[in-house]
């Protein structure tokens, strides 16, 4: 962030202080109001508990959706989040961030009825959210089995492959850039899906297994590389998700009020008062995804006047759901479509407004003195010889790299679909495979290539 | 909207809708407030004899059948018959027959089984105006351990006994109230009849416990410490009564007694159901003291609008429409063949039909329509047993079809036929009456 938080007017048009620490404060209060027991119960009641049920299969992590439901509406919830937490250890998390509307929800056969499809992400975090008001923990370490092994990132497909390995014995050293686990859980998300500082909650309901250890403040590629993590470790697992924001490829793009939206998102949620942040007055927002919704609807809710999202192709390429785009225009986003950025206006190295073509007619400029730039992330540079597709590590269906011992989950993988929930799917595989591995002896070749 | 005025044993009424004896009908204050909310009569809570007053318990008196969403399927109780003095009851009567004449007040009565009880109460309540009693033979806790109530109506010889008492001493009509704790109600209908009763009222309430709490390992409701039985009614108890009431309404022993039906009434459905398996009227509890008197409303409008929809001209036109209809297993037709069939534009595909017919039944209901998830019918396999129509959350998505006369059933390989042919009729039964 490129800003003097200290001071209260940074640039015209961005400055500190737009609302009151109240009002952001009550802007950033929980997105959706957990249910209550009566709520859940009636809610569960509407599950029709289906045969081979559609929302299980459309789960990445295959949670068993009518089991858990059926659960709750017969007062088991910490049955029920064992089953949610047996599939996905994530699914506090997942309650809160996943995409529902077109994941379980938007496979529940109540779509075919009038009143809208179960609420399966409130049902799940009901029940989640009960087992750890109670403190039930659902795992059991089994015996220490001598074997070493890492993983790097400890964001969700990290911690995923963390926890399945540890809780089959294995010793995990997590190695960790930034200061907090959680990965983008703890920096990414929107504030007001993860309030109470939820994400470490889970970061600590999972490592209480016992068996992992996090070293913070270690980036591959940096201060670490693959040759040291296999001489250490007999297996490694890679789950460092995208480092570095893609860029527009402008001129200008260094100048003030330039923004990435990731990096901002990962200041706001740590900053300790959310009034200190530099919110523009006009901010516009580059691209079609969660994080650009994220990113446009959290500078609202600071309260930046005008905030557009402007996005190269047309609504229905998005990649941010109907729910998604629906919440921002219900926050006052505008949103503009089939819009390519070819300029930065920029007047004493300060950005000023951004000129779009427009594949519908002439080219045109919005003004803005903040654009946030929501076109997705790549890979930061990794060392060692890992085979690519498309600038991500390429990976089989047991998650396995080109490179023996070497296993890789989460956004960094290609194919990898920018969601924890699948993240946290990687991350069990691998902990499956790298499991096999272990323990059938290392030597063994590969079954795909038997 | 058809007139819904009813004559039961005589008594005339501007509907069929009575309230049962029961807590709703123990004081002059409810009966008031009923009527004013357009019941057509009531069944006034049972009186016991003069004397010190009846004892009920300070601690909970109902305990509660609960759907998932809180709805009252069933409610059970121990209270017992009413806990006011006898005069005050009587007093309370005489203005409430004065004050509503156009309305039917039956007098419920429970006194010890000796003739002289009888008499001395019969005398007393004759004198009141009421419009008839109604004998409680079937409460079925705190009073039966006392000799009355269900231990009378348990015993066909007492109830034909005390029904003959009551028709020596009194020129009021009898309604006997049976209890369904007993093995088969028509015995018990069957001595009201030879005891000379004018008609039966059916089901008194079912023996029940209603649960357990499980974190204090008590029975539930519990007064102090423990629990006892109670009488179980409501929504729930629906289905056998009707079927106590149409087994009584067939049954030629009884030779069509009037029957006074009880037992889930919570809507004029309901009350078109029981008129239908030959109930003359209908008595309601467990739904006003859920929701209030006001139900009654709904309930006249409801069961006008039904007549007039069938072109009925009266209730007289629904007692007993569908008796005919009932009979026993030995007589269905077993040439009768259906198959189950599946809308494909109302099927969600939710495969609960596959599941219990590949689970419980049949194998009857595929899982795949080219190649996607889709829910089909097997006729090869499929017996009708209609599982999957009472399975299926959405309505009519699944129904049953009727193969006819030459039509081949691929489960038996054989052509349909068009005959009736019953159990009795039947090849395989070594019993079958040749010729029937």
């Amino acid at each position: 962030m490129n800003t003097t938080k200290s001071s209260n007017k940074t640039q015209d048009g961005i400055v500190s202080q737009r609302l009151s620490e109240a009002s952001c404060q009550q802007h950033f209060s929980d997105l959706h109001q957990p249910l209550t027991k009566y709520g859940a119960l009636v809610e569960a009641d509407r599950c029709y508990y289906c045969y081979d049920a559609p929302c299980q299969t459309a789960c990445p992590t295959g949670i068993n959706v009518p089991s858990f439901i059926g659960m709750i509406s017969q007062h088991n919830n910490h049955g029920a989040a064992g089953k949610i937490l047996t599939e996905n250890i994530m699914g506090g998390t997942c309650a809160r961030a996943c995409p529902v509307e077109t994941l379980c929800e938007q496979a529940c056969v109540r779509n075919h009825e009038d009143d809208g499809p179960v609420r399966i992400g409130m049902l799940q975090r009901y029940a989640t959210d009960q087992a750890s008001q109670d403190q039930v923990s659902f795992f059991t370490r089994a015996e220490p089995t001598g074997h070493s092994v890492a993983v790097v990132g400890a964001g969700p497909a990290g911690l995923a492959c963390a926890h399945a390995m540890a809780v089959l014995g294995h010793d995990v050293v997590i190695y960790e850039a930034q200061a907090k686990a959680g990965g983008l859980n703890e920096y990414g998300l929107a504030a007001y899906k993860m309030v109470d500082d939820f994400a470490q909650k889970e970061v600590d309901m999972i490592l209480s297994i016992g068996g992992i250890e996090i070293r913070h403040g270690v980036r591959i590629g940096t201060n670490l590389s693959l040759a040291d993590l296999q001489a250490r470790h007999e297996a490694v697992f890679i789950g460092t998700g995208l480092g570095q924001s893609r860029r527009l490829n402008l001129a200008d793009e260094q100048a003030h009020g330039v923004e990435n939206a990731i990096e901002y998102i990962h200041d706001l949620r740590q900053t300790e008062r959310l009034s200190d942040l530099p919110v523009g007055r006009k901010v516009l927002v580059i691209g079609g995804g969660m994080t650009a919704i994220d990113i446009a609807a959290q500078s609202k809710l600071l309260g930046a006047e005008e905030v557009t999202i402007a996005y190269r192709r047309g609504q229905e390429h998005m990649n941010a759901s109907d729910h998604e785009q629906a919440f921002a225009l219900e926050n006052g986003i505008r949103l503009v479509f089939w819009a390519q950025p070819i300029k930065l206006e920029v007047q004493s190295n300060a950005l000023v407004g951004v000129e779009f073509a427009s594949t519908q007619g002439d080219n045109f400029t919005l003004s803005a003195d903040v654009v946030f730039k929501a076109i997705g992330q790549t890979l930061l540079p990794l060392e060692g010889n890992l085979s690519l597709t498309s600038g991500r590590i390429e990976v089989d269906t047991e998650q396995r790299c080109s490179v023996d011992g070497v296993w890789a989950g989460g956004d960094c993988i290609a194919g990898g679909e920018d969601l924890a929930v699948s993240a946290v799917q990687d991350g069990k595989v691998a902990a499956k495979s790298m499991h096999q591995w272990l323990v059938c002896g290392q030597n063994q070749t590969r079954q795909s290539e038997v | 909207m058809i007139d819904l005025k009813s004559n039961f044993i005589g008594i005339q009424t501007p509907n069929p809708f009575w309230l049962a004896s029961a807590p709703p009908t123990d004081k002059a204050y409810n009966i008031n407030r009923a009527f004013e909310a357009g019941w057509g009569g009531v069944m006034w809570k049972t009186l016991g004899e003069a004397g010190p007053p009846i004892v009920n318990v300070s601690g909970p008196r109902y305990g509660a059948w609960h759907g998932k969403d809180r709805t009252l399927m069933g409610l059970n109780n121990i209270e017992l018959i009413t806990d006011r003095s006898l005069d005050i009851n009587l007093q309370e009567i005489i203005q409430v027959k004065k004050d509503w004449p156009d309305r039917g007040v039956v007098v419920s009565l429970m006194v010890p089984c000796e003739e002289q009880s009888w008499k001395d109460i019969l005398m007393q309540v004759e004198d009141t105006g009421a419009d008839g009693i109604e004998l409680n033979f079937g409460c079925p806790h705190g009073m039966s351990e006392r000799g009355m109530g269900a231990a009378v109506g348990q015993v066909p010889d007492y109830v034909e006994m005390v029904t003959a008492w009551c028709k020596q001493y009194s020129q009021l009509p009898v309604i006997v109230k049976l209890t369904p704790n007993i093995s088969d109600i028509r015995t018990s209908a069957r001595a009201a009849v030879r005891g000379g009763a004018d008609a039966v009222s059916m089901i008194n309430t079912i023996n029940s416990v209603m649960g357990v709490d499980i974190d204090t390992m008590r029975v539930s409701p519990t007064v102090g410490e423990q629990g006892a039985h109670g009488g179980y009614c409501g929504p729930a108890v629906k289905p056998i009564a009707m079927h106590m009431v149409s087994e009584v309404a067939r049954d030629a022993e009884c030779g069509g007694i009037p029957i006074s039906a009880i037992g889930g009434v919570s809507n004029w459905r309901d009350a078109a159901e029981f008129m239908a398996l030959g109930a003359t009227n209908v008595q309601v509890c467990t739904a006003v003291m859920t929701y209030g008197f006001r139900i009654v409303e709904d309930m006249i409008d409801g069961l006008s609008r039904c007549l007039a929809d069938r072109n009925m001209a009266s209730v007289d036109d629904l007692i007993a429409a569908a008796v005919p209809t009932v009979t026993d297993w030995a007589k269905l037709d077993l040439n009768y063949v259906v198959k189950a069939q599946i809308d494909q534009d109302s099927c969600i595909k939710c495969g609960r039909c596959h599941i219990v017919c590949e689970d419980t039944s049949h194998q009857a209901i595929s899982t795949q329509i080219n190649g996607e998830r889709g829910f089909e019918v097997i006729d090869k396999e499929c017996v009708g047993c209609n599982l999957c129509v009472n399975v299926c959350p959405v309505e009519d998505c699944i129904s049953l079809r009727q193969l006819q006369a030459g039509e081949m059933d691929e489960r038996t390989g054989l052509p349909v036929s068009g005959d009736y042919r019953n159990w009795s009729q039947h090849p395989n039964n070594p019993m079958r009456v040749a010729g029937e």
